[in-house]
Parts: structure tokens; sequence; C-alpha cells
């Protein structure tokens, strides 16, 4: 047990993402509904989202925007180093991913409402003793 | 299946919070992804394409390629929800309410054409007349909101912002006037094949830009063989960037409306939220 708290506290994002990552999944697995299970969906995205952002921080370093980059006093002068700004390459894929994800959450939308025209409901179960009657 | 369910979520869980032990520490500037490629990323952006903003410059130039199907599954996700929800069948009953007075008519044969005065009104069956602070609240606000979405695409290059970002926020404004209003303010003002238009052209920009670079004597996505084609060639990648940016943003605002659209009033474009 005291070994495992410096370990925690060292990677405690980590922690938080499979948490939120493991409440996304439970709804999915276990909500009767529908519309729960896809927004169980959206939060285990969120977590993957919050997981990737998190792996390209870097202690002491700011935005991905290079400084100074026009007009600067020193602009061609100064050396960018990489230790200086934090990793862009996961804000690129998390930005796409958000804007995807949100495009599929409305096709799940549609798809639920598809399901509730024709069988007026959209709990699991009703789902499935409606389809064994026929 | 709560049960089953419990077990599954706590060994998965169990598992992935043993593999934790090997990943790098929070904000660990020698962790590997901040390594190999992202460090090429940040020092050669500027000598490479002139754009300061680097996630842009990875987003349009470096990963061109991945933006461009993105963009392509967010234009098929706006055509899924429309294929599976349009319903062109008009409703069977309609009502309007004559505005001076607010009496109802209810006209149940749909199908009789019923021509009314400029006095009435076509309105909703569960019609609530709409708050007025609300109202000029968001009509104030609307076309801010359109400027700051434009800006965020127009200065992606140099500030935190760029396509997907404008887009969500002119299609959020589009949302925002449905729901302060009703959905056939929207409709009436931004016809249905408009936008559907609007998105189509976003994704043909996209890679219109991309395919001109081929006859100009590049690869498709090298902005460098537009140089002849611009007004500034010594900034070429950061305007053939821009022109890819607006392509996006018009997909992006176009499909975001689309699907609203289409899920609140299930498919039949007269009333909803």
């Amino acid at each position: 047990m005291t070994d495992l708290l410096p370990l925690i506290v060292a990677k405690y994002n980590y922690w938080l993402y499979v948490i939120l990552m493991m409440i996304g999944l439970y709804a999915m697995i276990a909500k009767n509904n529908l519309i729960k299970k896809v927004v169980g969906m959206n939060i285990f995205q969120t977590a993957i989202i919050l997981f990737y952002v998190s792996i390209g921080y870097k202690k002491d370093a700011t935005l991905p925007i290079i400084q100074n980059a026009h007009g600067g006093q020193d602009a061609h002068a100064a050396v960018i180093h990489a230790i200086d700004y934090i990793n862009p390459l996961p804000h690129v894929l998390m930005l796409t991913a958000i804007v995807v994800s949100v495009a599929t959450f409305g096709v799940a939308m549609a798809l639920a409402v598809r399901i509730y025209q024709r069988y007026q409901t959209l709990e699991e179960d009703e789902l499935r003793m409606r389809l064994s009657e026929k | 299946m709560k049960f089953l369910g419990v077990i599954i979520v706590c060994l998965t869980g169990g598992l992935l919070l043993y593999g934790t032990t090997d990943f790098p520490d929070w904000g660990d500037p020698s962790s590997p992804a901040s390594t190999h490629l992202s460090d090429y990323y940040i020092e050669k952006t500027i000598e490479d394409t002139k754009v300061p903003n680097i996630v842009t410059s990875v987003l349009a130039d470096y990963r061109g390629f991945d933006t461009m199907f993105e963009t392509a599954v967010i234009f098929t996700a706006g055509l899924a929800c429309f294929i599976l929800l349009r319903d062109f069948r008009g409703k069977k009953e309609r009502f309007y309410r004559h505005k001076p007075t607010g009496v109802v008519l209810h006209v149940k044969d749909g199908k009789k054409t019923l021509t009314v005065g400029k006095e009435f009104e076509h309105m909703d069956k569960d019609w609530v007349p709409s708050d007025l602070i609300i109202k000029t609240v968001c009509r104030i606000l609307i076309p801010f909101i359109q400027i700051y979405a434009m800006y965020v695409v127009a200065h992606g290059d140099f500030s935190p912002g760029g396509g997907f970002q404008g887009g969500v926020i002119f299609g959020s404004s589009l949302i925002l006037l449905a729901i302060s209003y009703d959905l056939k303010t929207l409709v009436n003002r931004i016809k249905e094949k408009v936008l559907g238009i609007f998105a189509a052209l976003g994704v043909l920009i996209f890679v219109g830009i991309a395919a001109i670079c081929m006859p100009m004597g590049g690869n498709f996505l090298d902005y460098t063989a537009l140089a002849p084609l611009v007004w500034d060639p010594h900034h070429v990648r950061a305007l053939g960037m821009l022109g890819v940016e607006i392509g996006v943003g018009f997909a992006v605002m176009a499909v975001m409306a689309i699907i609203y659209i289409n899920i609140v009033s299930e498919g039949r474009h007269d009333e909803g939220l």
C-alpha cells in the first residue's frame, strides 16, 4: 500500500480517465434504454479525448503556437525549442475526433428516432419482445 | 446483466489501471509521444509552412489527408441523418392562428388546399407563445456569434481556431435561432437545399484546392504548387490552409444544422423543438 500511493499521485490523470471510461462502458453494457447507451458511448469517447490531450501535456510548456513568428524583434534569430511547446499532435487528432463524435451522435439519435417511430419504445427488453412476437 | 456488467467493468478497469504503471508521468517532456514526430512539427512549422499555429499546420498540411476524410465522414453523417429521417409526406392536419384575435383554425384534411390571408399564421400543434426576452436577447446575440465564428475560421492560422471550431460555432448560432423562435423560422431563412449545397460545397472546396495542386505541377494537397495563383507566394501554404479551413467550416456548419433540423422534427421540417 505504501508503494501504491506515490504511483497514483504521479499518474492520477490516467486513473481519472480509466474511471470515466468505465462509467461509460458500464452504461453501454447495463443500461436498458438506447439513449442511455448512446450517452454512455459519449462518456467513453470523452474519456479517450481527455486521455489523448493529457498525453500531449509537458511541464512548463506553453500553447503550440509559435511566439513572435511574424514581426517580432528577434523573429528569425530565435531558435524554436520543442520543449517549450506542448505536443500539438494529440490536439489535432482530438480536434477532429470531437466533431466526428458529435456527427456520429447525431446519426445514433436519428437511428433511435426511427426505432421509436416503428416500435413505440426505446427500452431494449421491450424491443426484443416486439421482435420475437413477429 | 447488471452483475455481469459490473464484473466486466471491474476486470477491464483493473487491467487498464495495471497497464498505467508503464505509462509516462503526468507532464513528462521526454514521454514517447512527445519525442519523435512532434518535435519535428514544432521546430520546422515556421520554416515549412509559415504558420505559427502548429495545430492548424499539422491539421491542414502535414496531416491533410486525414482532415479531408474527416470532413467526408462529417458530410456522410449529415447525409445519413437526412436519408434515415427525411419524410416528404406532409402532416395530416394543420393549424392556423389568427394573429389579432388568437383564434385557431384546425384543418383536418391536409390534402385540401386552403388559402389564408396574411393575418393568419401557420403554427405548430403544441404551440406556446415564445418569450419576448428570450427572443430579443437571441436576436441581438446571434449576429455576434456568427461574426465570432467567421473570426475563428479566418484567424485559425495565427491563434486558436480553425474550420471545425468556427463551423460548430456558426452551426450553434443557427440552432439557437431555431430554439429561441421556432423551427419554421430557421427553415424559412435557410432552405434545406441551401444547407445541402453548403455541406457538399465545403467538401468540394477542400478536395478542389487539393486537386488543383496536381495540374499546377505538385502532388495532391501540396499547396506550394499554387504559388502562381496567389498574390503572396511567400505565404502560399498559409493561404492554402485558409482555403481548406473555410471549406471545413462550411461543411461542419451545414451538417450541424441538417442533423438538428432532421432530429427535432422527425424529418418533416415543419415543427419541432
